[in-house]
């Protein structure tokens, strides 16, 4: 019959689920091949990767314990510049930067808080809410926000010792400054929670079949409550990131469509930690691409469409490469019961 | 078999429910043995799921009590039930399909290791024990939608048991199990109750409780008419107690008149959802006045052939003609639009639009259309003088047409569907699993209205995996057996031996 068709087709999508790893073999055999012809571009190239993934894999690591839990969340961005906004007022009244990033945090899970009282208190249309808190947090900052405010610094990269004097390795991932270490930290905490403990199994239940999770005795409402309020947090640590990190100071709508990224980000690495990393890698490899193919200059193409390169190239990877992914299946729906 | 002098473990007094616009339970009590399956047989409608809920802590009764083991007990949420040693298998499976059997067992009641860790070896050796000591095979790492629902359902069980429930409610478990999962499944409930755990069954199959329940309690308009055992009961006095009136189990009909050919199928082949070729190389006919019987085990490519027919799925192979029309390419409206009814497998899904109100599932089939439609306005009147014709007609339960058809019940779902498919003038009718779940009552209906319209010159196609509906309304019967049809057979040929031996693959 059709079985010759079928086990071709099977090997190809065999091949398709291994894209993600055939993907970072590349990029590795690329960087050593880099670094052995210019060491020096090749380690800030990389470096520059982390530095520009670490607000978007915090991003999705945000909306895909949102989205795990049943609650979609387009509301990343808002988070994110409200918190942004919040650690960076904070830095500039207190100059305590652990103060400051600990305000964006809180400001993050305040208006996670927002969400989840709209999301499941008031079973809002999801999509809404999310549109809600981006529109408030576009106003609230751009409203408050006066010019001419200045802090007293920002975080500094922390040596690991003799970790950072490893050739290219070192540099990149062994001397950055906290909120950086602090993003890959969480994408291993996320990935144990999820998947190895009590209250990942039970989020996970709830965002797939929530009745299920019900006629067990979970409390599916106060599930969504804390994931989102968490959640949320880790949105502030983004919005902190920005502001304390990378660049010490605040601008309007600074975040520039990040926490838009973050949920490609977070569909593409198909709702789990690592595979969202490796898409933020991936768009953050392309950031930096783009600014060095900028910075060299020699090539003769307009920059605005050097300027897509990442875009069209997350485009091209989620349409070509990636297949289908599923969603929680109780993703947008709020919780009914008798 | 009598337990009644067991101790009791269950009681329910007094209970009553109120939703809006419908006692659903009117003082009902019921008590439960230690040991003992008890069947609760009703209506759709009746109340028995209620009920259920009542007792595993869902719904709270507007009053009444319960007792357990002689304690009074309030239940809040389910939680309380189960530490009660209450377990419900609920109509609709309430497994997580993207998780394993083993995640699915412990959730809500996980192994931890500390720190919130969970310890899914050693969940996985309590799961494989207690599969091994009920009986109840099921691989613990099988992720649960690959597998049957036959097995879905032990997971349902264990589930029930790793709780350490000893009362466990069972709301229509054989409704969509084969005979052969059915059969499996009375022999756990043996086993089980071998061992002290007590069973409430509810069931429209009245074969299924006389051959299985120790005693057997009534429900009719939300009360209990009364328990009885099974010594001194026969079908017809069951189904006499259920519905208030006798109802006559056997259908009633003259012989065919076959006339002009109104469905062609030409080796027509058909692939499911996963690519594979379900449905391969059918070839039947239908002719006016007759109907045609698709036997055949579920999963064999029934589900499939229908909703090719019915233009809700793509051919990949050979044609069909309705009328004499080619339809192989037609859209689910075009096929409508040549009079053919269709009474979906999955009501929920394909048959009504649940939080719609019952006025306006009455007219899925034709909204477009006047009286309903003026240009591209409705006509609200029209429409609800339509809905409450049919609902008076095909006597659904309902408070009002404005109900939303989500909280009918089953039985009253069925009924609002062939109540709109039938409101038209009707060519070819294609009736998939037309009664599962639906109350004796109401099979009687409905069948009495399949015969009819086959009576009327309808042709019907029949697809059913209960060997008594296709050996009493058909005329002629064909047995589907992997995605093949293994032989026409005349109702003088079909006996139910032969029919078996087909569904199962054997030729001769
Ligand atoms: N959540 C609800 N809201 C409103 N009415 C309801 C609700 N659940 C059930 N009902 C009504 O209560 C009555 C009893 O329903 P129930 O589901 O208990 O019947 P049942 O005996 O289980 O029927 P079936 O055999 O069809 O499953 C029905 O009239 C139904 O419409
Ligand atoms: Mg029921």
């Amino acid at each position: 019959m059709s079985t010759l068709a079928t086990t071709s087709k099977s090997s190809w999508r065999e091949l398709l689920r291994y894209s993600g790893w055939i993907i970072a073999g590349l990029v590795v055999v690329a960087s050593i091949i880099g670094y052995l012809s210019n060491a020096q571009v090749t380690t800030s190239m990389l470096a520059s990767t982390l530095r520009q993934s670490t607000p978007l894999i915090l991003g999705a690591l945000c909306g895909l314990l949102c989205e795990r839990t049943g609650v979609v969340n387009i509301g990343i961005e808002g988070q994110m510049l409200f918190s942004a906004f919040i650690g960076f007022l904070a830095n500039v009244y207190t100059g305590n930067l652990v103060i400051a990033v600990a305000a964006a945090i809180l400001a993050g899970m305040l208006v996670g808080g927002l969400h989840a009282f709209m999301a499941v208190y008031l079973k809002m249309d999801q999509i809404i809410a999310g549109t809600v808190i981006n529109i408030l947090a576009l106003g609230l900052t751009g409203f408050f926000y006066t010019a001419g405010l200045t802090t007293e610094g920002k975080l500094q990269p922390i040596n690991l010792g003799p970790l950072a004097d490893l050739p290219l390795v070192g540099p990149v991932l062994f001397n950055n400054p906290p909120i950086t270490y602090m993003a890959i930290i969480l994408v291993f905490v996320m990935h144990y929670v999820l998947f190895f403990t009590q209250w990942g199994l039970r989020t996970r239940a709830v965002g797939e079949h929530p009745s299920a999770a019900d006629t067990v005795g979970i409390n599916v409402n106060r599930m969504r409550y804390i994931n989102v309020i968490i959640a949320g947090g880790i949105a502030g640590l983004a919005g902190g990131f920005l502001t304390l990190e990378a660049v010490g100071s605040f601008e309007r709508a600074m975040t520039n469509g990040r926490g838009f990224v973050a949920l490609a980000v977070m569909i593409f690495g198909k709702w789990t930690p690592f595979g969202a990393w490796g898409a933020a890698l991936l768009f953050g490899f392309a950031s930096a691409l783009q600014t060095q193919l900028q910075f060299i200059g020699t090539i003769e193409i307009p920059h605005q469409f050097i300027g897509m390169l990442p875009y069209v190239l997350t485009i091209v990877v989620l349409a070509g490469l990636v297949g289908r992914s599923r969603p929680p299946a109780a993703v947008g729906k709020p919780y009914e019961t008798d | 078999m009598n337990k009644t002098n067991a101790p009791i473990v269950l009681e329910a007094q007094g209970i009553t429910k109120r939703f809006p616009g419908v006692l659903a339970n009117d003082d009902v009590s019921l008590t439960l043995h230690k040991g003992e399956i008890l069947a609760l047989l009703g209506e759709n409608g009746a109340g028995k799921s209620t009920l259920m809920n009542i007792l595993y802590g869902l719904y709270h009764q507007t009053e009444g009590e319960i007792r357990i083991n002689g304690q009074r007990v309030l239940f809040h949420n389910p939680r309380d039930a189960i530490m009660n040693g209450i377990g419900m298998v609920h109509q609709h499976f309430q497994l997580v399909p993207v998780m394993s059997v083993v995640e699915n067992v412990i959730l809500g009641s996980e192994v931890m290791r500390g720190g919130g860790r969970l310890d899914i070896k050693r969940a996985i050796q309590e799961v494989s024990e207690l599969s091994r000591h009920y009986g109840l095979a099921v691989d613990p790492t099988a992720i649960i939608e690959d597998l049957p629902v036959g097995i879905q359902q032990r997971v349902e069980i264990i589930k029930a048991l790793y709780r350490k429930a000893n009362i466990l409610i069972l709301d229509e478990p054989t409704a969509v199990l084969t005979p052969q999962e059915a059969k499996e499944l009375f022999r756990i409930m043996h086993d089980l109750t071998a061992q002290g755990i007590s069973i409430i069954f509810i069931t429209h199959k009245l074969k299924e409780v006389l051959e299985v329940a120790d005693r057997i309690a009534v429900m009719r308009r939300g009360k209990m008419v009364g328990a009885v055992s099974p010594e001194n009961q026969t079908e017809s006095t069951l189904a006499e107690m259920m519905v208030g009136r006798n109802v006559i189990l056997q259908v009633v009909k003259s012989d065919a008149h076959p006339t002009d050919q109104m469905l062609r199928v030409e080796n027509l082949s058909v692939k499911d959802d996963r690519k594979v070729t379900v449905v391969n190389n059918v070839s039947l006919e239908v002719r006016a006045g007759e109907v045609l019987g698709v036997a055949g085990v579920q999963g064999n490519g029934q589900r499939e052939l229908v909703e090719a027919l019915t233009g809700m799925r793509p051919v990949s192979g050979g044609r069909f003609f309705i009328a004499g029309q080619d339809a192989t390419h037609f859209t689910p409206r075009q096929i409508t639009e040549l009079q053919v009814a269709h009474i979906p497998e999955d009501r929920e899904k394909h048959g009504l639009v649940m939080p719609y109100p019952i006025e306006d599932n009455m007219i899925l089939n034709a909204y477009f259309k006047p009286p309903y439609a003026n240009g591209s306005l409705v006509n609200r009147a029209a429409i609800r003088s339509h809905a409450e014709a049919l609902v008076s007609d095909f006597d659904v339960r309902t408070p009002s047409v404005v109900t939303p058809a989500s909280s009918l019940s089953g039985g009253n779902k069925q009924k609002v569907i062939v109540a709109r498919e039938f409101s038209k003038p009707v060519k070819l009718l294609i009736a998939a699993q037309p009664t599962r779940g639906i109350d004796v009552g109401s099979i009687e209906f409905i069948h009495k209205q399949i015969i009819q319209q086959r009576d009327r010159g309808v042709a019907v196609l029949l697809v059913s995996a209960e060997l008594d509906e296709i050996l009493s309304l058909s005329d002629r019967v064909v047995v589907m057996f992997e995605g093949r049809i293994m032989g026409t057979l005349s109702m003088a040929e079909a006996t139910r031996e032969k029919l078996g031996l087909l569904m199962a693959g054997s030729l001769d």
